[in-house]
Parts: structure tokens; sequence; C-alpha cells
């Protein structure tokens, strides 16, 4: 009876495993068939061989390597600011004392359940008056700083325990000496995660890129990538090869850094 | 002002420590205050302003003109349903599924991580990318409908027009609970660690079976997390938009009839430039998130004051 439990959980977990690497296994292997291989019904599934001549196409029909350049600048330039503006954040927020903290704090957390999609109609027209429509500032201006991440961060800082800020601070250390000697060192786990969810969002953005970028030299991955499967009608196996491209650089940062991401979603995920 | 000082406070209060919180706080403040309080309250005044004209930025009156416009337009109601049907289909059956995963994973199996990265692969990766993977398999010949073939289903036409309109929904609602499923899954996977194993040993002792431990012991001591993660899953896929465009290149579905809330934003701000019903429906589509995230804060103090306890 045991044995026969166990052997449904494994069917049953490999069938819906199966299920949910299909459309991957698909776009990976579509990504080298020929158009005929590709449309053939009934489906083949493994093509005559492994040429590299989709990705060449897609990259020769649309500029495939200046969208995943952008992605990349985009990804790393909004990364780097957000975390640095967090950092800072979450030590004023959980060590330093001002009038107003614990106010202004509960209302920033207020604001982590405004959706995104209710604020695109003013930055729109933001991003028009800073004169960065259509620029790849656009893209990076607006992701500078997150409530979010500043929230994940405060809670790791407030784990720390007080009598080491004041044992540092007795030895003569200042406060932005003794947050990037002391503190950042020992919120790596934490920072890694949030950099991680960072790039991650970064990389897939759709929507926003959507509304303020129209020149195609300044496209992301998934903006280039959606107008290129629509305007240029092309090949479904050449459309596979531009989407692994997309897809492949986060899946192999995901099998590296699993537990960071997994463990980063565990415990933000309920938070609103 | 007064001011709540210790005596160590005091020993390093010189002036520039009473400036120095605010230096910290500045650059996150500067997005916060540009990207997000400001259009939160600009929003909302939008929505007010009648006639708003994107190149004057001048309107005619203040009013509940938009809300009238959106309310009345077939379009929004049209959305409305959607966004509905697609939430009350996604979040239920993801949930189901999810959560016989999240507990099967629970249970030391041999190849678990294996399992797992491949579970939660569709967080990472692109929806657009994938998203035209989707469309490609659930082509007329395509692979779906080749593996319905052998259970004697007919060829469906998920993506095209077709009398029976369901089609295109049918397969939005399939390709959102793939995505979010990896989601899901975590989020029961972490609350099931959470819950004692000697609630589990002790009923095993008992030679309860695995069927009825589930039922009796893991379901209900899950209950706050499952309905959590179904409140945190409604209000995301209340937000669905980008799924709909790898897989009807673009369009509201092939008929154009699958309007969700946020494509009506979307088509009424950059299509008909009327930013007055795009902030409308952006605060309608507000209201129900504020409701659902208001249920969530509630269950979520209960239970944190059981814990305590």
């Amino acid at each position: 009876m045991r044995h026969v439990y166990r052997f449904f959980i494994y069917l049953f977990l490999t069938v819906m495993g199966l299920i949910m690497f299909l459309p991957f296994l698909w776009m990976f292997l579509s990504a080298f068939k020929t158009s005929a291989e590709v449309t053939a019904s009934p489906p083949v599934w493994i093509p005559s061989s492994f040429s590299l001549i989709n990705f060449q196409l897609a990259f020769e029909k649309a500029p495939f390597l200046r969208y995943f350049i952008n992605s990349v600048v985009v990804m790393i330039s909004s990364v780097l600011v957000t975390t640095v503006t967090s950092i800072l954040a979450a030590f004023a927020f959980s060590r330093l004392r001002f009038p107003g903290r614990q106010t202004l704090f509960s209302m920033l957390l207020s604001m982590m359940m405004i959706p995104f999609e209710m604020l695109i109609i003013t930055n729109y027209t933001t991003v028009i008056d800073l004169g960065i429509y259509d620029t790849i500032w656009a893209l990076i201006l607006p992701f500078t700083s997150s409530i979010f991440y500043t929230y994940i961060l405060k809670n790791f800082f407030d784990t720390v325990p007080e009598s080491l800020y004041w044992s540092a601070r007795i030895d003569g250390a200042s406060n932005w000496h003794y947050l990037w000697r002391v503190m950042v060192p020992m919120a790596r786990p934490s920072l890694t995660t949030v950099i991680l969810l960072n790039a991650l969002a970064s990389w897939n953005s759709f929507m926003w890129p959507m509304y303020v970028i129209i020149k195609d030299t300044n496209r992301t991955l998934p903006w280039g990538l959606q107008v290129f499967t629509t305007e240029a009608g092309s090949n479904p196996e050449q459309q596979m090869a531009a989407s692994t491209v997309v897809v492949l650089p986060m899946i192999i940062l995901f099998l590296f850094a699993r537990k960071y991401i997994v463990g980063g979603v565990a415990r933000g995920g309920l938070k609103g | 002002m007064k001011k709540q000082s210790t005596d160590r406070d005091m020993i390093f209060r010189g002036r520039f420590e009473v400036i120095e919180p605010y230096l910290y706080l500045l650059p996150f403040m500067l997005g916060v205050v540009v990207f997000t309080l400001y259009p939160v309250i600009n929003v909302v005044l939008m929505s007010f302003k009648q006639d708003y004209s994107m190149l004057t930025r001048g309107f005619s009156s203040w009013g509940f003109g938009n809300y009238q416009k959106t309310l009345t337009d077939a379009n929004f109601w049209q959305a409305i349903r959607n966004t509905l049907r697609y939430v009350l289909l996604v979040v239920p059956i993801s949930l189901v599924l999810a959560l016989l995963i999240a507990n099967f994973l629970n249970q030391k199996l041999k190849g678990s991580a294996v399992y797992q990265s491949i579970f939660f692969l569709p967080m990472v990766t692109s929806v657009t990318a994938v998203g035209l993977a989707w469309k490609f398999m659930f082509n007329n010949r395509g692979v779906i409908n080749y593996f319905l073939s052998f259970l004697g289903v007919k060829a469906i036409p998920w993506l095209r027009s077709s009398q029976m309109g369901a089609y295109n929904m049918t397969a939005l609602v399939i390709f959102g609970i793939w995505n979010i499923m990896p989601f899901t899954i975590i989020l029961l996977l972490s609350g099931l660690q959470n819950i004692d194993p000697q609630y589990r040993v002790a009923a095993k002792v008992d030679a309860a079976s695995d069927v009825r431990i589930f039922f009796r012991i893991t379901v209900p001591l899950l209950a706050p997390t499952i309905f959590l993660v179904g409140i945190v899953n409604t209000i995301s896929c209340f937000k669905v938009f980008s799924e709909l465009y790898p897989l009807f290149g673009g369009n509201p579905g092939a008929m154009g009839n699958l309007y969700t809330v946020v494509y009506y934003i979307r088509t009424s701000m950059m299509t008909y430039q009327d930013y007055g019903v795009a902030s409308a429906a952006a605060l309608i589509l507000f209201g129900f998130i504020a409701v659902f995230t208001f249920a969530q804060n509630g269950i979520r103090k209960i239970t944190e004051r059981r814990k305590v306890r």
C-alpha cells in the first residue's frame, strides 16, 4: 500500500513536471528546427541538426544584440542604484533616530499595495516632462528606489543586536563606516536575495518599456521580441531562437541561485 | 519640540547627526516621491478632471464625468467580466494543483531538488518569451491539439476566432495557471514547512492514512496560508495583461473581446488619449485590490495573534 502511494506521488509529480517543462522543451528544441519541422503535423520533436542558423537569422532580422545590451545596461544600473538607495534608507529606518520615523515607515508600507498599473499614467507624462521619453533613462530612473526591497533589508538590519552598533560607535566608527563595514557584509544573504529579485524583475519587464520606448534601438529584450513577432511576421523557429536568448540567462541565474530566489519569494510573497 | 533621548544618544548627537538620517533617506525618498507618491495623488486628481487634454494639460471642469464614461462603456464591463472570469478560474485551480504538488514535495522525495527546479522555472522566465512557445503549442496543428487527439478530441481553435469564443479565454487561463504555479507552490511549501512535524508523527503513530493526514491535519493547519495565497494571487490576477500579448499578437483575443481591466487602461490611454477615463478605470481597479489587501492584512493579524498565544 505504501509503495503504491509512493508510486502515485512520483507519477503525479512527473506528469505535472513534464507539463510545466513542456513550453521550455518546445522552445529550446524548436530553436534548432527547420521551418518544415517546426510546423510539421504530427509534431517533430527532435530537430534533424543542431545548427545555430535560426539564431543567426533572428539576429540579422532584428537588432537582438542591441536589445540584449540594452537589457543588461538597464538591469545593472537599476539594480545597482536601487540596492544603494535601499541600503541607506533601510539603515536610517532601522538604526538612526529622527522624528516621524515610525509614521513615515508605515506610510511607505501602505504604499506597497499600490499597483504599478495605477502609477503608469502619471509616470508616462513625467517621463515626457523630464525629456527622457524614448531613451534608456526612462527605463532606469523610475526604478531607482523600492519600498519592498528597503522593507526586506530593514527587517534584516533590525535583527542585528544594538550592542554591536554602540560598541562600534564607542570605538569611533561613524554611522557611515558602521553601515558599510559591519552591516552590509553581515547582510550579504538578504542583499543577494534583493539583488536577484530586482534583476529578474528588470530583465523580464515588459509593460513599462512598451509604454515609453518607441525607437527600435532603445528596446529591451521582451519588448523587442514582441515587436519582432508581430512586425516581421517571421518564422516560428526564429521566434523560438530569439525567445531562447531572452529566457536562458535567467534560467542559468536561477539554477545557480535557486535557494536565494525561492527564499526571497517565500519571505516576501505574502507581505502586501 | 520634545525629544526622547537616552544618555548614549546625547554623547553622539552633534549637529551633523541631527540631519544625518535625512541624508540617508534623501536618494530613496526622491524616487518614492517622484515615481510613487506624486503619481498616486495625480491619478486621483486626473480621474476627476473632465475633458483633460494631454497636450495643453488643461481640463474643462471637476466632476464625475470620467467615472460615468467608464461605467457606461460596454468595453469596460467586458473587461471587468473577463478579468473576474480569469480570477475565478485561475486562482482556485492553481491553488488546488499547487497544494497537491507542495504537499508531495514536502515529503522528502528523491530528486526533490530537480522537481523543484522544474516547477519553479516559469517564475524567472519572461512571460512574453514563454508565451510565444505557448502560442505555437496552442496552434490548430500544434502540440496541445496533438496530445488531445489521443483522447479523441477534435482540433480546438484555441487562439483563433470561432463561434465558441470561450476557447481564447481557456487558453489564457491555462497559460495563467502555468505562470502562477511556481509562486503558489513556493508559498504553500514554506507554509507546510512551518507546520510542526509532531502533528504528522503523532497521526502516523495512530496509523492514520496519508490521505487522512492530508485532509484532517495538513489542510486545516495550512488554512490561513491557503487563504493568504489565494488573496495575493487574486490581486495579481486582477492585473492580468502581459499574458495577452504573446498569445494574440498584441490584440485582446482573436475576436477583440478579451479585454482585461489593465488592457482597458492601456487602450484608453494610448489609443484614445483619454487620460481621465484611464485614471478612473485605474482607481476602480485599485478599489478591488484595496478590498483584498485589507482582507489579507486582517487575516494576517488574526493568525499572528494566534501564534503569539
